[in-house]
């Protein structure tokens, strides 16, 4: 089979799986009139498909940090982190997000994608493992894969199932990485990070987690799950996103170990690529400590988010297992999860449409991803729509 | 390991193949996972989490880039499965 053959098996059989459904991905966002709302069409629609979960996306005080980046340094560096990629502001990041956290020290990528692929794969090499979620994002199967480590998975959100995994691999324990993140993207259920830790402690290994969901969500100062649970200081190494709360592009990974700096020199991800614009490192800066100070930011977004999973728990959708800013409802096939999307847009509500293989165990899911910035009128209009889309269509 | 652990693997593999395939082909050794036997990587990598419990092995999953068919992998199970005895 040809390299083209190949494409157009895929795309065959992705419409053999929904033939009517292709437009469901990657649908144009014509206008954008704020963090919530946006055009789709000729519809003025409700967001909820975004990770924007400060809704910090039009935050005056980033509007104004990017503006000014781009007058005085340009539209982009033009160059990597490790020649003439690294302003003063790419510094001064590192420093106030290793401040954050308050860790030794922290590296700034290019995208939340890189940061995994970069961080993993300077980690750990071949001869080592990489004991990883079964859930895990592609960044981090990524960066697996990229590294040459032995790649082992251990069942989702199973510390049992980890200290199997762990067991068995006797004295390999010693060079490897366990790898969770804090809320997972597809459910949105919590790592179970206190007994992680305990495991990880027990068997002399070394500890990653990724905060790409949880970054500005969980903990007073939004440090994510390691704040939550009080562990900051037993995780080694915690990367993340710039892409979600902080609404703009990039990644980091912050830790205690002083060898993180060499990072630098070992990882492509890193190295081979431009750094991030003047504009995107001066808006995530602002929109950082906005999160930092924004205990009201996130106490409206878990209103907002424990509103919604209640109203839909009570309607009968089936949810993932935990209250959170990722409300996703469990759908049994492709085609009625297709409707539903449909069905919302239809009702000026944008969610994400995600189909197998992308969602774990081969479901279909309709997840809503809620902001600090919706109102409790706009969420109830959700939840009214869902429950009338489950009369007609669920049931 | 002797070749009447290989035959076991092989018999245990088909039997829970026949399980998870969507295809009601009779699975033999020469078969291919992917393209006779429609095991998407999910399938395949939880299979792989339950052969690791069967066999009380650890197997990664890069070493499944080689493997196309049902024989590839009880070959690659019963290597591992003898280097860790």
């Amino acid at each position: 089979m040809s390299l083209l053959d190949k494409l157009d098996a895929a795309a065959t059989a992705r419409k053999a799986l929904l033939p009517d459904g292709v437009g469901a991905f990657g649908i144009p966002i014509e206008e954008i009139y704020s963090s919530t709302e946006a055009r789709i069409g000729d519809r003025r629609v409700l967001l909820l498909g975004t990770n924007n979960y400060l809704g910090l996306s039009f935050a005056p005080e980033c509007l104004q940090a990017a503006h000014a980046a781009i007058d005085k340094e340009g539209t982009g560096t033009t160059g990597s982190r490790m020649a003439n990629g690294s302003y003063l502001g790419h510094r001064a990041l590192e420093q106030e997000f290793a401040d954050f956290y308050q860790c030794h020290s922290s590296i700034v990528f290019t995208t939340g994608y890189q940061a995994n692929l970069g961080t993993i794969s300077g980690l750990v090499g071949p001869g080592d493992v990489a004991l990883i979620d079964g859930d895990s994002h592609a960044s981090i199967y990524d960066g697996c894969t990229l590294s040459g480590a032995d790649i082992i998975r251990f069942r989702h959100n199973d510390a049992t199932d980890l200290e199997k995994r762990l067991r068995r691999l006797g004295e390999r324990a010693l060079s490897t990485l366990i790898i969770v993140e804090g809320i997972y993207s597809m459910l949105g259920d919590q790592a179970p990070l206190t007994d992680i830790v305990d495991i990880k402690n027990k068997y002399n290994c070394t500890l990653l987690l990724d905060e790409a969901h949880s970054l500005g969500v969980l903990g007073d100062t939004g440090q994510g799950l390691v704040e939550k649970t009080g562990l900051i200081k037993e995780v080694d190494f915690i990367t993340g996103t710039f892409s979600k709360s902080l609404c703009s592009i990039g990644g980091y990974c912050v830790s205690n170990h002083p060898q993180l700096d060499q990072l630098r020199y070992v990882s492509h991800p890193y190295i081979f690529t431009a750094s991030p614009s003047p504009a995107t490192i001066a808006s995530t800066r602002a929109a950082l400590e906005l999160l930092r100070n924004g205990k009201k930011l996130r106490q409206q977004l878990w209103n907002n988010a424990e509103q919604l999973y209640t109203k839909l728990s009570e309607t009968g959708y089936r949810l993932g297992p935990e209250p959170g800013p990722i409300v996703a409802a469990i759908v049994d096939s492709p085609q009625k999860a297709l409707a539903l999307w449909k069905g919302l847009l239809e009702h000026d509500i944008y969610v994400n449409l995600i189909l197998p293989p992308a969602a774990p165990e081969n479901k279909s899911l309709v997840r809503c991803s809620i902001n600090a910035a919706h109102t409790p009128e706009q969420i109830s209009y959700v939840a009214q729509v869902f429950a009338k889309l489950h009369t007609r269509m669920l049931q | 390991m002797s070749e009447n652990n290989y035959n076991e693997i092989l018999q245990l593999l088909c039997n829970r193949l026949e399980n998870i395939s969507n295809t009601d082909v009779a699975i033999t050794p020469d078969l291919s996972l992917i393209d006779q036997l429609s095991i998407d990587s999910i399938k395949l990598l939880n299979l792989i989490m339950e052969i690791e419990d069967t066999f009380d092995i650890s197997v990664p999953i890069n070493a499944l880039a080689d493997v196309q068919t049902v024989r590839d992998l009880a070959e690659l199970i019963h290597r591992i499965k003898s280097e860790s005895s």
